[in-house]
This record gives C-alpha cells, structure tokens and sequence, in this order.
C-alpha cells in the first residue's frame, strides 16, 4: 500500500513531465475545445432546422427524419468516425482528420439537438399561442415573441447538457489521427512512463473544461423550475 | 376504550403549533375539531398515531402512550385508521390491491381473505364497480372513499378524518361526507378535523373549536354551533358561514 | 469513385461478428448490474450525515459525468497500472463503464427519489407498515417508474461505450473483432458498415423490449 501510494506521490517531486508536456496537453485541450465549438455550432444550426420541422410537419415528414435521426444515436461514434474517415477515401476527398471529426460530431450534435428543439417546441401550450394570436400577433410574431423564448427556457439546460456530452464525446475523434487532449495525454504517457500523472492532469483539465458550465446548467434549471 | 389527550405540546422549530391541548374521546363518539387554518388541528391528528413526534404531554390510546420510549408504532396505528386531506392514492396499485395491501402484508391476512375484506369495504363505500381500476382513473371523490375504505379495511377503533373534503370539487364533496355519516351511523369513534360546519353540527357528539393552538370551546354542536360563548367561536363561526 | 464495394467478405464474417456482439452484451448487461449496484450506494451515501462519505461520492459522480467515458477506460486500463492494479482490457473496459453507468445512474436514482412524494410514505405508515416495508412496497415500485426509461438509455449507452475496449485492446468484442478483420483485408468500410448494423439492431432490440416491459409493467 506504501509503495503505491508514493508511486502516485513520486512524479509531484520528481517527475520527467516538462512544462513542454502542459503546454503540448494544453494544446490538445485547444484541439478539443475547437472540435466542441464547430461540431456544437453546427449540431445547434442543424437541429433548429430539423426540430422546428419536426414539430410543425405531419408524420410522413415527421417520421422518416426521426428514425435517420435516430440512427446516429445508435450506432457508437466510433464507428461513425471510422466508417466517415473510410468513406472520405472511397470517395477521394482530401479533408483532414479534423473536419472528419466535425463533421461527425455535428451531425450526432444535431440528432440529439432536434429532439431537444422539438420538445422545447411542443412544451409551449396550444392556449398560450392561442393567446398571442388572440392578442392580434401575426404567425411569425408569436413564434419570435412567445414560442421562441419559452422553448428556449426548456431547452437550454438539456441543450448545455448536450455540449457538454459532446465534448467528451471529442476523446474518440483520435482514433482517426486528431491529436486532442486525451491523445495528446497519451503521447506523453508513452515517451515518460508515468500514466496515472498524466492522466490525472488530463483528467483536470477536461474536469476544468466541464465541471463550471454543468453547474451553469444546473443552477440555471433550478432557477426556472422555481419560478414556474 | 378511549383516546385520551393530555396537556400535549407541539412545535415545528421556533413555532409552536399545538399549546396545551387536553380532551377526551370515548368509544363510540363523534368529535369535529372546527377552527381556522394553521390553528394545529390537522397537526394535532398527526400526533395522535405517532406521524408526527410532540414535545411534552401524553396521548393514550386505549391506555397506551403512543410516544412512550417502547411502544410499537406500527401495532399501535392498526387500530388507528386516518384519511388525509390529499388523499394519497398509491398510484400503482389498483384500487383492489390499495385496500387489500395493507391487510395482507400488515395484518398477514392471506390474499384470499384481504380480497374479501377490501371487496366489502370498497362496496361499502360505493366503489365495487371500480376494483380493477388504477386510481388515476378516478374521481378525487373517489379516491377519497378509496382512502376511508383502506383505512376501514385495517378493521381500526378509531377513524381519524384530516380535512377530507377541502381538496375535492364542491359537487364531490357530498359523496364523501354520506360515506362518512354513514360510519358515524354504524358507531365509528371517529375525530373529524373539518371545515364542513353544517355536516359537523349534524353527526357529532361534541364539536371542540381550535384556535391559536388551543381548544378555546368544546361541547355539543348545538352549544359550539349553535350557541357559542366566546368571542373568537362568534367571529370564526361568522367568517365561515 | 473508383473503388468497388466487396460485402461478401463481410458477410462471411457475420458469424464471428454476432460472437462479438454476444460479448458486447455480456460487457453491457455486467456493467449495467454493476452500475446499479454501486449507483444505489452512491445514491445512499450522498444523502448520509458523514460528510466522508458525502464527499466520497459526490467525487465519483462529478467525474463520472465531467470527464471522458474513455478517459475513465483508460484510468483503468493504464493509470491504474501505477498504482500496481493491472488489468486486462476486458476488466478494464467493464470497470471503466461500470464506474460510468454509476455516476450516471446515481443522480437518476436521486431525482427518482424526489419523484415520490413523502406523503405516499406517511399514508403507507398510516396504515401500520414499518419503515422497511411502506419503501419497499410503496415507494420503491413508484420510483422504479420514474428511473426505468432513464436505466434503458443508460443501457443503450452503455452498449454504445463498449466498442471503446478496442482502444485498449479487446480483441473479442463487437468491434475489437471488426478490427482484427479490418487490419487482415483492410475492406474498412464494409466490414464496420455492417458491425454499425449490428450495433443499431442491438440497441433497437434494447429499446424495444424495454417499452414490451413497461407496457406490460406500468398499466398506471
């Protein structure tokens, strides 16, 4: 017990890990947090579309967008990624690791961001609209001015939720060559032997990326549910 | 046979909401405590068969303490059935299964006697058409006769009522109540905490009018109701009627 | 486009794939009981008066649900080794989801407990059942509503987190076996297309008894 214990402790006083490391690491945490912001802004642009859709169109419509939809969420990422990154080939593009990776995340982004915008949607009771075109508000009115912000009050804390997944979800993307934080982490795992140090540090960082806006999310949604 | 309340105190933190209540109620009677809200009444009820814990005094139930260090709460509460405000339905239970749940597994009984139990009861109260059903199907009304024939299926001395009707819709809350005279009628010691003035002057035997915590009057209907002594009976009796 | 398709190799394979998705199971079904097993502790100690304990489980959840599913794989797999704990990929892999499946399932199990309200406790004491028996009978069913449709999203995930054992070396499951044949004849495409087949079919067939379940358990 001893002697694990100060084999976590050791590498604090004597460890090979460079400031070079950190900032090779924190690089990697940039490479994340890109792949997080194109593949959210993407994912968010996209279920807006297919969420309002979704929500105003009848089932043969309706339908067969959910179960494509549907799909990404079933199938593990990794394979979406590899099967994206294979079929790039196939068909003899030249975009890099990274845009594969957005890409993949944008559009799981988007499958979950749908059922998110959707329900938002359909939260709004028919009375309240019905309200707002009592009130003489036009179509577009009350959608700007009623249905829009009460959605959007349903929605953001799945939706924080669902950015926060996603960044996770970016650990994957090294398998197809996209050197991020995890895979950054493992490059210095190999060359200096100290895994459980390194990944603590990982481990922090992506602690440090997620843990304040969770929180964000979690007080944001207490507060609305109180003052419902 | 009796439930006698001795000088019991009761406080929720700083708030003292029952300060020093006595009385007595003997087998067979009908007691109604009347009186605003807030004034202790329903927790009072609670007290009684040990819900909640009261800080000094003692509540003897056919001679035991219900809150003597020792006395078993459980064994002690079949005897003590209590119908609340909201009237708690277990929602995955049918109907059936509410009344006959606690028999079986509380009294022991087998499932073939808890079904002929709860089958009686349930038609007792005008429900024996509805066993089947989950309770989400049925009137709050309902639901409430359902909550009196769970208690009464526990074959209890004593009936406890907390405010049974004020949670139902006005053309619900007959219903309730004849189930109730008609418990009165067949001799249940029952204490009803209620805000039903007319239907407490009507099937009790003594009316006791709470306020700020203390019973202020107790007596027949006609005196409480129909005659009240004090100030405070007047004003409440006005603002109620 | 000039590449042409070869599915036959793939579908040849079928058989040693759907061995792989019986062990993608066996991961997901242990990591799931596991996961609810120590989800209910996590559950009881966060609402316990020693703050150890408190504090001990809050840090579980936090990281479970703030880091990676992979990162927590590869502590088990590689961080542990410095600690002198070293695991193979299938321990690995099962610990890393099952300390997933926890922190997740943990708050579920928490808001499933708010979801009842304390007077369905008071009514079943009423009715002279002890502590025990009212949260067994009366609360427990009541709550295993709330987190049922919950505990199959978390299963279909945990089916999904499964193909990460490749990343640190199963062979035998879903895709550790899609791999090995994708490295053989390098027909990548064909061989995960049908694997993602598989993996979509399996969670279908996890959603769909689950609702066949809940029809048949919550008539309510």
């Amino acid at each position: 017990m001893f002697s694990s214990v100060s084999a976590f402790f050791a590498p604090l006083f004597e460890t090979s890990f460079s400031l070079n490391d950190l900032m090779f690491m924190l690089k990697g945490a940039g490479i994340t947090l890109a792949l997080t912001f194109w593949a959210v802004l993407g994912g968010t642009l996209l279920g807006v579309v297919f969420g309002v859709i979704r929500a105003i169109s009848p089932w043969w419509v309706n339908l067969p967008i959910g179960i494509v939809l549907d799909i990404f969420r079933s199938i593990p990422l990794l394979i979406q990624l590899v099967l994206a990154n294979s079929f790039k080939t196939i068909i003899g593009v030249r975009w890099d690791s990274f845009t594969i990776g957005c890409i993949v995340l944008a559009l799981y982004c988007c499958s979950y961001c749908t059922e998110i915008v959707r329900s938002g949607f359909l939260a709004v009771p028919a009375t309240t609209r019905r309200a707002a075109r009592s009130l003489g508000m036009s179509w577009t009115q009350d959608l700007t001015a009623i249905v829009f912000p009460i959605a959007l009050r349903v929605g953001l804390p799945s939706w924080i939720g669902l950015t926060l997944g996603v960044m996770k979800d970016t650990a994957m993307v090294w398998w197809i060559g996209v050197v991020e934080l995890l895979r950054s982490s493992q490059v210095i795992v190999t060359r200096i032997q100290e895994p459980l140090f390194v990944l603590s540090i990982a481990g922090l960082i992506y602690f440090l990326m997620s843990f304040p806006i969770a929180r964000l999310g979690a007080r944001l949604e207490k507060r609305w549910r109180e003052n419902d | 046979m009796s439930i006698e309340i001795k000088d019991v105190h009761k406080s929720f933190g700083a708030l003292e909401v029952v300060k020093g209540v006595t009385m007595t109620v003997e087998k067979g009677e009908v007691v109604s405590v009347i009186g605003g809200s807030g004034s202790g009444k329903s927790t009072l009820l609670m007290c009684i068969n040990g819900l909640e814990p009261i800080n000094s005094g003692h509540i003897l139930v056919d001679g035991t303490d219900v809150h003597a260090r020792g006395t078993d709460l459980n064994k002690l509460r079949r005897k003590i059935g209590i119908v609340f405000q909201q009237w708690n339905a277990f929602p995955h239970l049918t109907v059936l299964e509410n009344v006959m749940l606690a028999p079986r597994k509380v009294l022991g009984k087998s499932r073939a006697e808890a079904e002929a139990i709860a089958v009686e009861k349930l038609s007792h109260v005008g429900l024996a058409e509805k066993l089947k059903v989950y309770p989400s199907r049925l009137s709050g009304g309902q639901q409430q006769r359902m909550a009196i024939a769970r208690a009464l299926a526990m074959s209890p001395d004593y009936m406890l009522f907390d405010e049974v009707t004020s949670a139902l819709d006005p053309q619900l809350v007959g219903e309730v109540l004849d189930t109730m005279r008609l418990l009165s009628s067949e001799g249940m010691t029952m204490i009803v905490v209620t805000h039903e003035i007319a239907f407490a002057r009507e099937v009790s035997n003594r009316v006791a009018f709470f306020h700020k915590g203390r019973i202020h009057e107790i007596g027949p209907p006609a005196q409480v109701i129909g005659a009240p002594r004090e100030p405070e009976t007047v004003a409440f009796l006005k603002s109620v009627l | 486009m000039n590449y042409t398709f070869h599915w036959l190799p793939a579908f040849r394979a079928l058989p040693d794939m759907l061995w792989g998705a019986l062990v993608t199971l066996e991961v997901a079904v242990l990591s799931m009981l596991l996961g609810v097993f120590f989800a209910v502790l996590l559950a009881v100690a966060s609402g316990s008066n020693y703050r150890v304990l408190r504090g001990a489980a809050a840090s579980w959840i936090e990281l479970a649900r703030n880091t990676p599913a992979l990162f927590q794989i590869y502590m088990a797999y590689f961080g542990l080794g410095s600690l002198g704990i070293h695991l193979d990929s299938f321990p690995a892999l099962l610990a890393g989801i099952t300390f997933n499946n926890a922190g997740y399932l943990a708050e579920t199990f928490r808001g499933g407990l708010r979801a009842v309200p304390p007077t369905q406790l008071r009514a079943a004491r009423s009715l002279g059942m002890g502590q025990i028996q009212a949260f067994r009978l009366i609360v427990l069913p009541q709550m295993f509503r709330v987190v049922f449709y919950p505990l199959t999203n978390q299963m279909v995930w945990a089916i999904l987190m499964t193909s990460l054992g490749v990343i640190v070396g199963l062979n035998n499951d879903l895709t550790g076996v899609t791999q090995e044949l994708n490295v053989r004849s390098f027909r990548t495409f064909e061989y995960f297309a049908l694997a993602a087949v598989i993996y979509y079919l399996l969670a279908k067939l996890v959603t769909l008894s689950a609702r066949l379940l809940a029809w048949r358990l919550f008539r309510y």
